[in-house]
């Protein structure tokens, strides 16, 4: 996949945060390029969705230091509107319920907002319906759930599959999918990673949050990272994944000191 | 504890209009002697009672001083509207319209259902050549105006309104529409609604007071509603006042055994609003919803007081109302429910939840549970916020700015209560109000 380098959509070097006086992000480095996909592991706590909600700019988090560039431009600088429209996607741990907004408003609203801001026509509301039905299809989603309220009653795969929609209607340069395999039964796990790969190109890029190997079966990382205590403490290729389903995390701290070692 | 016989009251009680047929086909006088006999205690009782003030425990939250300051005038002569002008208030679903244009009925305007298709929806004043009878058992024998300067007076001034029957048996398939129109300023109203509905009939009725101005005036409503056993009501106040305007109300309403009553409560317009809603539950086994919102802004006051009252076995009430107050607005809820004993196995539940969309609005939420039965089950709860910080983040990672993300979810809070209204137009069309109110155009 990642014979000829694509160029590097996201760049991020020494990023720390906090939240409530605490340091959760304690210096993070991970570059992405075009047509890669990085998977992130890691014990619970380690910072993953930290890291996932400070890149799409969740105001609870303050940034303390480091960078992030989206195609060369400074990320942490935009609003996460400007960040959504710049082609930055959050696929959420959890997704938000909305009651009283039907999903059909909200992701129509999504999708024009969004392509108005990269200077594309809207669409009426009759050649969304029909354009939004074709995507769902890819995904084997009911079109009920259009007129339901966004999330709201939706089983955990039902809103984790309404995410992957909504990425296929915002059509983004890098998605960062928050454990979207969590709660899913194997058929859902095989059409949604379907979905995700369906949409993968030689201009996008996908970092998966996860816990399991069996996402990653469907969907082959070029690169998996280990995230502990708000760090990336160890990279290495597709298999890194395996071995990690195989012996837990324990000995990632081990090795990761040994490697600082070598390096001094 | 205050001045016996109130200016106030005494300016509003000083010209009333007569007894007297507002219909030139009514062929006689009618023979309402009774009526004389109310109003005149009803005058008596206003011209002794107080206007209420903050030292009274039901009037704490709202000073009607403002509204004291101000001087009423009664209609002398309400002007005549044209078609065109309904057209903006118009609900297709409707079958009958009864139409007060100042208080005043308008013939022209409205389209009566007369008697026969199990459906009577037309004037009282009419009415009192033919429901003589029924008129006697059921005006002013729900709301009870002794100890009420308000409803005293509305009382005293009795000599029209709207009277909606529907027949034992019968479903009336379409909402029967209500349409107060207020034309002028500096004028006080006092629309009387009573409604009938026989065993096991079916009825809805949107009973709704819009504005053509933005005067101050004075509306001062009294609605009976007589839910008979197995009956099923719905029954919509929409309170679209203009922004000057005072709103003073008061509904009551009997439940029969087995009986319905569904009411969905709008307040959106008025400078000062009140709503009294009173349901007495008359009969075992009967079922209450109740719902409401008042969206307000500005320096409006949108006041409810609700008392649901179940006086005996399985009776179901289910309550939420919602308050959505942005500049320096405030909005009162004070939810009383009563169960006496031998209320066995009753079912409650009351939610007020409310939503504040900036520093100087503020809001009163007050549950009132009072429990004199043991094999029950109450609940209620209070919830005054803002926005969920995770709703808005959520819809601004999909590109929806700041504003418009607040406007959209100010806009779903309140629509959860819109969409209860089991008619389509109306829903639609305060779904737009209420996106105008909001700001969340975007979503239109
Ligand atoms: N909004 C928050 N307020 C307080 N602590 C938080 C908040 N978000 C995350 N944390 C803390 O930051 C740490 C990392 O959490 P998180 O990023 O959710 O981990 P992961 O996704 O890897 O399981 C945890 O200790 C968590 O409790
Ligand atoms: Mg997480």
């Amino acid at each position: 996949m990642s014979a000829s380098v694509g160029k590097v959509l996201l760049a991020v070097k020494g990023l720390t945060a906090a939240v409530g006086g605490r340091n959760v992000l304690k210096g993070i480095d991970l570059t992405v390029r075009a047509g890669e996909v990085h998977a992130i592991m890691g014990p619970n706590g380690s910072g993953k969705s930290t890291f996932s909600k400070v890149l799409a700019g969740h105001p609870v988090y303050e940034v303390t230091g480091g960078e992030a560039l989206f195609d060369g431009v400074d990320l942490l600088a935009l609003t996460p509107e400007a960040r959504a429209r710049a082609g930055f996607f959050l696929g959420f741990q959890y997704p938000v319920e909305v009651p009283g907004v039907a999903n059909a408003q909200f992701l129509r609203l999504a999708y024009n907002t969004v392509r108005g801001g990269r200077g594309k026509d809207e669409l009426d509301p009759l050649e969304f319906d029909d354009f939004v039905r074709e995507k769902m299809k890819l995904l084997e989603m009911d079109p009920a759930f259009l007129d339901r309220s966004v999330n709201e009653g939706f089983s955990g795969g039902e809103k984790k599959r309404n995410e992957i929609l909504q990425m296929a209607l915002l059509e983004p340069r890098l998605a960062l999918l928050d454990e979207t395999d969590s709660g899913l039964d194997i058929d859902a796990l095989r059409i949604v990673a379907g979905g995700v790969n369906h949409l993968r190109s030689a201009d996008n890029a996908v970092v998966l949050v996860t816990h399991y190997q069996r996402l990653l079966n469907y969907i082959v990382p070029d690169f998996v990272h280990v995230m502990d205590g708000g760090r990336i403490v160890l990279t290495g290729g597709k298999e890194l994944a395996l071995e990690l389903e195989a012996r837990g995390y324990d000995w990632v701290e081990e090795a990761a000191r040994s490697k600082a070692a070598r390096a001094a | 504890m205050n001045d016996v016989g109130h200016p106030f009251l005494r300016g509003l009680l000083a010209r009333r209009s007569p007894l007297t047929p507002t219909t030139p086909t009514a062929p006689t006088a009618p023979s309402v002697s009774w009526l004389l006999a109310l109003r005149a205690e009803a005058l008596e009782r206003g011209s002794t009672l107080a206007v209420p003030t903050t030292r009274d425990e039901d009037w704490r939250f709202t000073d009607l001083v403002p509204l004291t300051r101000t001087g009423f005038g009664p209609v002398t002569a309400a002007p005549s509207l044209g078609a065109d002008a309904l057209a903006p208030f118009h609900i297709p679903e409707a079958g009958a319209r009864l139409v007060f244009v100042d208080g005043c009925f308008s013939a022209p305007l409205s389209v009566i259902a007369a008697q026969g298709g199990g459906l009577f929806a037309g004037s009282l004043a009419a009415a009192f050549h033919t429901h003589d009878e029924l008129l006697h058992t059921h005006l002013t024998r729900l709301a009870d105006f002794r100890d009420d300067a308000f409803m005293a007076v509305n009382t005293a001034h009795l000599h029209d309104g709207a009277l909606i029957v529907a027949e034992a048996g019968h479903a009336v398939p379409q909402p029967v529409h209500v349409l107060h129109i207020s034309t002028l300023a500096d004028v006080a109203i006092h629309p009387r609604l009573l409604v009938v509905a026989y065993r096991d009939s079916d009825l809805t009725v949107i009973e709704d007071h819009v504005s053509l101005h933005h005067g101050a005036c004075l509306s001062n409503a009294v609605s009976e509603i007589a839910v008979a056993a197995g009956a099923r009501v719905r029954h919509i106040k929409l309170q679209r006042a203009g922004k000057a305007a005072f709103h003073v109300a008061t509904t009551t309403t009997h439940v029969e055994r087995d009986a319905r009553y569904h009411a969905v409560g709008i307040a959106l317009g008025a400078r000062l609003s009140r709503e009294n809603l009173h349901v007495v539950q008359a009969g075992t086994g009967t079922d209450c919803q109740l719902d409401g919102l008042a969206l307000i802004g500005g320096r409006q006051i949108a006041d409810t007081h609700s008392f649901v009252d179940h006086a005996l076995p399985d009776g179901t009430s289910c309550q939420l109302h919602k308050c959505i107050a942005a500049g320096a607005a405030h909005a009162v809820f004070n939810g009383r429910v009563l169960v006496r004993e031998g209320a066995q196995r009753t079912n409650s539940a009351q939610q007020c939840r409310s939503l504040l969309l900036s520093g100087k609005a503020h809001i009163d939420a007050k549950p009132q549970l009072e429990i004199f039965a043991d094999d029950v089950k109450c609940s209620h709860g209070a919830a005054i916020g803002q926005l969920e910080a995770d709703e808005v983040f959520y819809l601004r990672t999909r590109g929806l700015d700041e504003v418009a993300a607040r406007n959209i979810l100010t806009y779903a809070f309140a629509a959860e209560i819109v969409g209860r209204i089991p008619v389509r137009s109306v829903v639609e069309r305060l779904r737009a109000e209420v996106l105008q109110q909001t700001g969340a155009r975007e979503i239109a």
